[in-house]
């Protein structure tokens, strides 16, 4: 391996596409703080068992809205860092516990759209005609239909749970996918090596999987990051007006909800979650933006 | 043009009619309407005559037939709440929502039309990249916890603004901010890449070259032409808007469409659920029909189809 090359055929020396990637990953640094401040988040959510000071559930009633440690109220305890609610539970505990919440909802509902989405975009995108004439009358149709006002009222007609809070969301949200899925498909569609696959005989089904979603992957990336956020928000919101996931759980939504109305006497109680909800959805879309970036080069 | 026209017309009306059937099915996710409306004390003939009265004993096709029949008409039926018709109720409080929406559109826009523009101009400067900062923060911020800090300092710690209610002007600067500010990522996106691409284009090099003053070239000749896609996007935003005033309203108290969609599903108010969400959805499929209809306008390309 290490021998040393003749002078005359010592190659001009370039980095590897690998080498490439790397330094534009390492170069970007809404990529690496959006990733780290999600890693944190997501160790935080699954060692919730084990860092969590206090059981999230565990009401202590002459512990009642304690304040965080760092304002000067007199009753303000390390053993509460974050201070407790109006039911004298652990707010740090509550907040830690919520991150599974956040982030179980976030990706399953985006999981369930992206599948949606992929297979209306990839079939519209690939087969072109009658085919994509429908698609796009089925994204407009979703499209034309208020998200927010939908899963409300679809949640409280059915029941609500986590199970239920999942599924709405993730049948709501495909259409992003579809679209960007089937104008990526589209130029891709068009090039070489899918013409030499399909004269080579390939199927259909190979073709898309083999030529077409390899090459749209980073798009699917991307969008993922988007819609995940986007599912965290709206299930938020939904819990906020009590129509998603329902107390005692931690949900941060919950939690400003429950909140709202002793914000004017503890503004902490809003800031806390609402703070976590802000880092957890800039951190994923830090880290969308940052893979657009890095995967596409020379474009924005 | 005319054909054009009439296609985009006939795919309008089919998506509204799916919308609508969409909107009457929800009623069965449920169950049993009759069963949801009468409670969970009533009694078997309590629930049968309720079936009866608002027919739900009849056959789907023909209740959805009905249903739409009168819709169109503009008859929703009868509140099980208000005990009014519920048409009525939804045009007492569309103007306050429209009005809303029209507050956050102007402040969306001005706000981001020209933080678009300055970043254009100067590409990677500091402007552009607080602009694009901007942009990526205000993209994630949860709607109504915005909504309640916006609230908390103007309203309680500043004390400038009034906190709840529909009265006056006053009422409606928190939550045309807290409604606005997130369509202004889009539309800042928008006009910066626009602007770009315009400023680029062989005319702006002409009209600077004639040696025309940069001001008259920036907005008369690169804006102008910036400016047809955010028209149409503004359009689409401004019916993503009034769907998503049902959390502004039900913060500020504001007594808009959103206020009365929220409280008739607290209240399991079937037929206004259904009307609201028709109502809102047509508004929609409206708007961007508009939209499609000025960018055929504007653009003889999009003509072809």
């Amino acid at each position: 391996m290490e021998k040393t090359p003749s002078l005359v055929t010592v190659p001009v020396l370039e980095p590897s596409p690998m080498a490439l990637l790397r330094r534009r990953i390492f170069g970007h640094l809404g990529l690496l703080i959006g990733s780290a401040v999600l890693v944190v988040i997501v160790v935080m959510a699954l060692a919730a068992p084990w860092i969590a000071p206090h059981d999230p559930f565990d009401q202590v009633l002459d512990r009642k809205l304690i304040p965080p440690v760092w304002s000067d109220g007199a009753k303000a305890t390390w053993t509460h860092p974050l201070g407790t609610d109006h039911f004298g539970r652990d707010y740090l505990s509550r907040l830690i516990w919520g991150a599974r919440i956040s982030l179980v909802i976030g990706f399953s509902a985006m999981l369930i759209s992206g599948i949606l989405g992929t297979v209306v975009g990839v079939l519209a995108g690939f087969f072109g005609g009658r085919v994509d004439m429908v698609a796009n009358f089925l994204i407009t149709t979703r499209l034309s239909m208020p998200v927010v006002l939908v899963a409300i009222a679809v949640v409280s007609l059915v029941g609500s749970s986590l199970t239920v809070v999942i599924w709405v969301l993730g049948l709501l949200i495909w259409d992003r996918f579809a679209v960007v899925m089937r104008s990526a498909t589209m130029q891709v569609r068009n090039l070489d090596f899918v013409a030499a696959a399909q004269a080579l005989g390939c199927s259909t089904g190979r073709i898309v999987f083999t030529e077409i979603l390899p090459n749209i992957a980073n798009h699917l990336i991307v969008v993922a990051t988007v819609e995940m956020a986007h599912a965290i928000l709206l299930e938020a919101a939904l819990s906020f007006l009590g129509l998603g996931v329902q107390p005692p759980e931690p949900s941060w939504g919950l939690m400003i909800s429950e909140a709202k109305g002793l914000m004017f006497f503890d503004g902490w109680l809003i800031a806390i979650p609402g703070t976590a909800l802000f880092a957890l959805v800039l951190s994923i879309n830090l880290l969308g933006d940052g893979v657009r970036d890095v995967t596409a080069p020379g474009g924005t | 043009m005319l054909a054009y026209l009439i296609k985009r017309l006939g795919v309008a009306i089919l998506v509204a009619l799916t919308v609508s059937l969409i909107t009457f099915s929800l009623i069965y996710l449920s169950g049993d309407p009759a069963v949801a409306i009468a409670g969970e004390s009533a009694t078997e003939e309590d629930i049968e005559s309720i079936r009866r009265f608002y027919g739900y004993d009849r056959p789907i096709a023909v209740q959805y037939l009905d249903w739409l029949g009168r819709a169109v008409q503009g008859d929703f039926g009868q509140s099980h709440y208000l005990r009014e018709p519920v048409a009525v109720a939804i045009f007492e409080r569309l103007p306050t929502t429209m009005l809303l929406g029209l507050c956050a559109l102007v402040f969306a826009l001005t706000l981001s039309v020209p933080l678009g523009v300055l970043a254009a101009i100067r590409p990677n400067s500091l402007i552009d990249r607080a602009a694009l900062t901007l942009a990526v923060v205000g993209q994630a911020m949860p709607s109504f916890w915005f909504a309640l800090t916006l609230m908390l300092w103007l309203g309680i710690y500043w004390r400038l603004l009034p906190i709840t209610g529909s009265d006056s002007w006053a009422n409606f600067v928190m939550p045309s901010i807290a409604l606005g500010y997130y369509v202004t990522p889009a539309v800042m996106r928008l006009t910066r890449a626009g602007m770009l691409e315009v400023l680029a284009a062989d005319y702006i090099r002409t009209a600077r070259a004639k040696g025309l003053r940069p001001m008259r070239v920036l907005f008369k000749h690169a804006l102008r032409n910036a400016i047809i896609p955010v028209v149409s996007l503004a359009a689409v935003q401004f019916g993503f808007m009034l769907g998503g005033s049902i959390v502004i309203e039900t913060i500020f108290a504001i007594n808009g469409l959103g206020f009365l969609a929220w409280e008739s599903i607290q209240r399991a108010d079937l037929p206004m659920m259904q009307a609201i969400v028709l109502v809102l959805s047509v508004f929609y499929i409206v708007l961007t029909f508009l939209a499609d209809m000025l960018n055929a306008w504007l653009d003889p390309r999009i003509r072809v189809v």
